[in-house]
């Protein structure tokens, strides 16, 4: 989106409908002055583009548009991931906070299933009860879904979480006021309040990575490729070959989150 | 103008005022540059340190490791999985160096059995498969290959062995119903094992007239469950009845 | 813990101050709808409880921000929601919501109706008594015939608006639950005029009870027929509340959507005492089978003839079982609503703690806090004449 044609567009709007607004107040206390100019006007600060370079130098973020893919017959639950995440990304190594975590899910003869993720994955998974009972069984992989219509987003009170021109949604440590909603709004539990910074924690897709031209910790500690990441739109890389000879699925489409998380071999009972 | 209107126009006039003198000096810089967020945040993310190097850059200095381990079946197992994480000592080669890990369990973190792992990546019973013995002595790290050619099936199909242990066909060996040619033991996609394709192979034991234990479930081929071949429908290695 | 919660969920976000700060807002909501009855509706009956409801509704006004406030990850940074709130969100709005019915409406209201008051306690009074009232009247001591009408005037239009927006306050709140898609409790379009109903059956419930206090411990005669009339709006905001839910509920179970077997779960297990027990029989179908068999306003004496005595003790226990039932309802939505994982496999549990900044000890505080602002308005603002006679009606404003 070009920027300095948007603000100056609307700049001209903020002088016109304060000074129509002051006018109104004072002439009319105490009719209804309507609610909803200020409001409207209120939310687009808009502060003149200045250095706004939001990114290290030599990256255009409006050149990308990430995605990760996740090939679920091909994991084998070894939370490699899960612990490459917390190391690179300083999560807490406490077990309730994770920005990646692998649920084992155990579909028994009778429908019945049971879903587990002792400590994320990472001390591993204990045997099955009942083995005899088993229909089928997996490991999936989750994460934050970098949703293209993200409920965490539009929630935040005080834009402190937004996605970037290159798709990925990101948390403003420095802003975050600790109010919550977003943990409340996302549908996947992929984000937490970290203990000791009080403010929403999530997966980044190791943003400081990305700028650098490498991928994921996670991606890059997967042993059995997993996990696929690259661009989701026109660009040749790993994850577009992903989605051209797989059928991709996202997680609670219904919800039309949009999310740009694309599950391979999924099972319906996956949630 | 009634008196009070004044007044409380005052006293409104302030409190906006004072909100937008507030605003103006409250806002961040960079807060509305790219959305409805603080621009500058991005840099402050992107200044985050890595602990993951990435394998291209171990290859630099690796190169022969990196390109026999390239050529191999862990060819997508990275550096870094197993080493740990390299970049302090990418920046720093000789004062820090990565782990080189020795023990069976952090082989086994991927490789021991699991019914939930896909089926056919290789997998071994930690407690029975050569206990106590490191794996690199058998087996090289960067070029993983079986030494010997696998004897039992079991080796390679554990959940089909762990499933057939507990069912009432485990007293049947694989080669009951199976016939496996050596090749397929070299190269077990390329050579398949057979399976049964007539209803009247189980029906050696399962017919109504077949000569075996009384305690043998019986149905008649005539009837029962045509057209298909038995394992269409049921499981041999794990069979639903009690 | 049962069945499988997401690691991320172990931490329940939202404890008893959310559980609070809608029961507060429902509060000044119901308190400010009651005070409009008397000056936009024309119910002269409830007139002795008109300045009792709006400082009432003041006094938890002011406090209805706090456990919102303590429960921030950083309070320090709350100013942020006023200066770059973000549109999109339902929470955002809070600061507009806020300010406006706290300064346009209800401080407005409350100073139009009180200014004539006002001018007369400055004249009376003495030494920083004066100028506080002289400060409060902002200067504006005209109280000419002419000047008076323009208070009257001025003063119902606020009303007028005032009732919109106090539908607006709680409605908002009931939307910022109701608007979260992600989770199968919350999520629903009734949401806000639930909370919006039951918001006016807590306010009409506790200004009865507290004109029944104030007036008893002033040894004043209670007004019955002011009684009767609360009683009556109360019994129909109580009905039209429990309808709602009901209707949520049913529509809920009939199209039977993915998350209903979770939700059985937590009805039938978590939030059994809390919704069956306390929300629905003692705060809700008690009340409304004792408010109409005695009830004069639904049929002349009622369906049971009582003596005044009787009825005030019943409509007393009625609304403080009201008031239970209506923290509970607050109580299952906010914690309802987290005590099951969004994976819908598996129920958490909710233990309060009794300190701590999100504690027990801190919400009962922030609980008695509005009574004593009340305290402090009704002695700077006495709603209502202390003339020697028991029986004289309060100063209309």
């Amino acid at each position: 989106m070009p920027e300095s044609p948007d603000t100056i567009e609307r700049d001209a709007e903020r002088t016109d409908s304060d000074s129509v607004d002051r006018r109104e107040f004072l002439r009319d206390l105490l009719g209804a002055c309507s609610a909803a100019a200020p409001v409207l006007w209120w939310g687009t600060v808009s502060v003149p583009a200045a250095a706004a370079q939001g990114a290290t130098a030599g990256y255009d973020p409006t050149e990308h548009r990430y995605g990760m893919g996740i090939d679920v017959r091909k994991c084998i639950g070894c939370a490699r991931c899960v612990v490459a995440c917390k190391t690179e990304n300083d999560v807490p190594e406490e077990p309730h906070f994770f920005n990646t975590w692998i649920e084992r899910y155990v579909i028994r003869r009778d429908h019945e299933v049971d879903v587990d993720s002792p400590n994320g994955g990472i001390d591993g998974f204990p045997p099955i009860a009942e083995p005899a009972t088993v229909r089928r069984t997996f490991f999936v992989p989750k994460l934050c879904n970098h949703c293209d219509n993200p409920p965490c987003v539009q929630v935040c009170p005080v834009g402190a979480t937004f996605i970037t021109k290159d798709g990925v949604v990101l948390v403003d440590e420095g802003y975050c006021i600790g109010c919550r909603y977003c943990v409340q709004a996302c549908p996947y539990g992929a984000r937490y309040i970290h203990p000791e910074k009080h403010v929403a924690g999530k997966c980044t897709f190791c943003y400081h990575r990305l700028v650098d031209g490498l991928v994921p910790a996670c991606v890059e500690v997967c042993p059995t490729g997993a996990r696929i990441f690259g661009e989701v739109e026109e660009r040749a890389t790993p994850l577009a070959r992903f989605m051209q000879f797989n059928d991709v699925q996202v997680l609670k489409g219904h919800l039309n989150t949009k999310p740009k998380a694309y599950y391979a071999n999924l099972d319906g009972e996956v949630r | 103008m009634p008196q009070q209107v004044p007044r409380l126009a005052a006293v409104f006039a302030v409190a906006v005022i004072g909100l937008f003198v507030a605003r103006s000096l409250l806002v961040p810089d960079t807060f509305g540059d790219l959305g409805h967020y603080r621009a500058a945040a991005i840099d402050t993310i992107v200044a985050h340190p890595k602990e993951y190097a990435g394998h291209q850059e171990c290859t630099m200095c690796h190169r022969p490791i990196a390109e026999q381990r390239a050529a191999s079946n862990h060819r997508g197992v990275r550096c870094e999985v197993c080493h740990g994480p390299a970049a302090a000592h990418v920046a720093n080669p000789l004062e820090i160096k990565p782990a080189v890990p020795r023990e069976r369990d952090l082989c086994v973190l991927c490789h021991a059995y699991s019914p939930s792992r896909p089926t056919g990546f290789p997998q071994i019973d930690s407690v029975t498969h050569n206990p106590r013995m490191p794996c690199a002595g058998c087996h090289e790290p960067h070029a993983p290959e079986p030494p010997v050619t696998p004897r039992e099936c079991s080796a390679c199909h554990g959940q089909i062995a762990n499933q057939l242990a507990v069912s009432h066909h485990a007293e049947l060996n694989c080669g009951t119903c199976h016939e496996a040619p050596k090749e397929h033991r070299d190269n077990p996609r390329a050579v398949r094992p057979t399976k049964p394709a007539e209803r009247s192979f189980c029906g050696t034991c399962h017919a109504a007239d077949a000569r075996s234990s009384e305690r043998i479930p019986r149905i008649d081929l005539r009837s029962h469950g045509q057209p298909y071949v038995c394992w269409q429908c049921h499981y041999p290695h794990y069979p639903e009845a009690r | 813990m049962q069945g499988y919660i997401y690691p991320n969920e172990f931490e329940l976000q939202w404890s008893l101050l959310i559980v609070l700060y809608p029961y507060l807002t429902g509060l000044v909501a119901g308190a400010f709808i009651l005070a409009s009855l008397e000056r936009v509706f024309n119910v002269k009956e409830v007139q002795p409880t008109y300045r009792l409801s709006l400082l009432t509704a003041l006094a938890f006004l002011l406090v209805a921000p706090l456990p919102l406030l303590a429960h921030l990850g950083h309070p320090e940074r709350s100013y942020e929601i006023f200066l770059t709130p973000n549109t999109n969100s339902a929470m955002a709005m809070f600061g507009f919501v806020y300010a406006w019915y706290l300064a346009v409406v209800l401080l407005l209201e409350v100073w139009f109706d009180y200014r004539k008051d006002m001018v007369l306690w400055a004249r009376e009074s003495r030494g920083v008594r004066r100028w506080i009232y002289y400060v409060l009247t902002l200067g504006a001591t005209d109280i000419s015939e002419k000047s008076l009408r323009f208070d009257d005037s001025a003063g119902r239009w606020i009303t007028v608006i005032g009732i919109p927006s106090a539908f607006l306050l709680h409605g908002y709140v009931g939307f910022i639950f109701g608007s979260i898609k992600a989770n199968p409790w919350w999520s629903s379009v009734l949401m806000p005029v639930v909370f919006l109903f039951s918001a006016m059956v807590s306010g009409i419930a506790l200004v009865l009870v507290l004109y029944m206090l104030t007036t008893m411990f002033r040894w004043r005669k209670i007004d019955m027929a002011c009684l009767d009339k609360l009683a009556q709006f109360l019994f129909y905001a109580l009905v039209v509340d429990f309808s709602l839910e009901a209707l949520d509920f049913i529509h809920r179970l009939y199209e039977s959507e993915e998350s209903i077997e979770i939700l059985r779960q937590l009805i039938e297990s978590r939030l059994f005492i809390s919704l069956i027990v306390l929300q629905v029989v003692m705060g809700t179908v008690i009340p409304l089978i004792a408010l109409a068999l005695v009830s004069p306003g639904l049929k002349k004496g009622g369906f049971l003839r009582t003596p005044p005595e009787l009825r005030q003790i019943i409509y007393l226990v009625a609304a403080v079982f009201i008031q239970i039932g209506i923290f509970s309802i607050r109580w299952n939505v906010v914690i309802g609503g987290q005590l099951f994982s969004k994976s819908l496999r598996g129920l958490t549990v909710y233990k309060v703690e009794l300190l701590g900044i999100e504690g027990l000890a801190m919400t009962i505080g922030l609980l008695l806090l509005p009574f004593v602002i009340l305290w402090v308005l009704v002695k700077l603002l006495p709603p209502w004449s202390d003339g020697p006679e028991p029986d004289t009606p309060p100063a209309s404003g």
